[in-house]
């Protein structure tokens, strides 16, 4: 008996192999990889459209290997209603950060999500807007420095930062909600199980999925990436805990 | 040939992975690859140990691993 070796882990087909515009430990670059390792599986990369937000994320149409519409700012789940219903055969996600989907998009996630669209929106919160210079997003913890809130975020004058996943959990339209992190691999693995749950429930034509994944934004939060990704774990999930709010496939 | 293929040019060096491997074998690199980063790199007597669980390659934010794992063959 001999041996040889197996690939037990590798690149997927859907996610382009180039070099990514992130800072190092940013896990946008996980959370690509999870979503297109979710294209893969469901064999629909050549029947998705992504609709790309504005911030960091908004340079996935150079990532996925799939067509995708850009929206304007925060206005993703307004775009994907269009294409969703023009298009009812096609994958429709949208992938879109806490500034553009908890503060100027806030009506649009609401009504999309409340109207039922059957779409899936894949929310990254790293707790503040990466692109711009990591001003206080809705999602900012108390206390928590920004560039726009040198003293911390006053929840007296700023108000408290939004739980998303819970909030969306609530309206009749929303089969799937779900809050995940990868700041572990244990936690990857779960994300990634959540992320295929949120495509069967397009697939399967139930309604609106929303999946929020917990993200590090070391360059913003002024943290080396180790740093930055164990105050995830400290204090991100502590606020923001990780569970599925509702499956409508498990009623 | 090794089990970790960790693809230098594509390591942005944020050291994810070595604090995902339960083994401890992922360290970072002291020479600056093409981008000006510290890559993580595996010895090879480090390889041997690997157990192929993957773990470094799921955290990595990049994508740089490649898993490849032992399996017998007839």
């Amino acid at each position: 008996m001999s041996s040889a070796l197996q690939q037990v882990f590798a690149h997927p087909v859907s996610l382009k192999d180039v070099q990514t515009h992130f800072c190092p430990g940013c896990q946008h670059g996980t959370i690509h990889r999870l979503v297109a390792e979710a294209m893969d599986q469901f064999g629909v990369q050549d029947r998705t459209i992504g609709v790309a937000s504005v911030g960091c994320s908004v340079f996935l149409y150079g990532y996925f290997d799939i067509d995708v519409v850009e929206a304007p700012h925060g206005r993703a789940p307004a775009v994907a209603t269009g294409v969703k219903r023009a298009c009812p055969d096609k994958f429709v996600f949208t992938y879109q950060g806490d500034g553009d989907l908890a503060a100027i998009g806030t009506s649009e996630i609401i009504h999309a999500a409340n109207r039922g669209e059957g779409m899936t929106v894949f929310f990254v919160n790293n707790t503040t807007y990466g692109m711009t210079g990591g001003q206080m997003a809705p999602t900012t913890l108390p206390s928590q420095k920004t560039s726009t809130s040198p003293y911390g975020r006053n929840v007296a004058n700023d108000g408290y930062p939004i739980r998303m996943a819970e909030l969306l959990a609530q309206l009749e339209g929303v089969a799937y909600s779900a809050r995940v992190a990868v700041n572990t691999p244990k936690n990857v693995v779960q994300a990634g199980r959540v992320v295929k749950q949120a495509f069967e429930t397009q697939i399967q034509g139930r309604g609106f999925s929303f999946v929020e994944v917990l993200s590090a934004c070391p360059t913003n939060w002024g943290m080396d990436p180790l740093t930055a990704n164990a105050r995830v774990a400290e204090e991100m999930i502590p606020y923001f805990p990780l569970a599925t709010f509702k499956d409508t496939s498990a009623a | 040939m090794p089990k970790v293929v960790i693809d230098e040019l594509r390591c942005k060096g944020c050291g994810l992975c070595t604090t995902a491997c339960p083994h401890g074998l992922i360290r970072m690199s002291d020479k600056l690859n093409r981008q000006g980063f510290l890559p993580a790199v595996i010895s090879d007597e480090d390889q041997e140990k690997c157990v192929s669980c993957a773990m470094c390659a799921r955290i990595c934010p990049d994508v740089a691993i490649t898993i490849f794992k032992k399996v017998n063959i007839a």
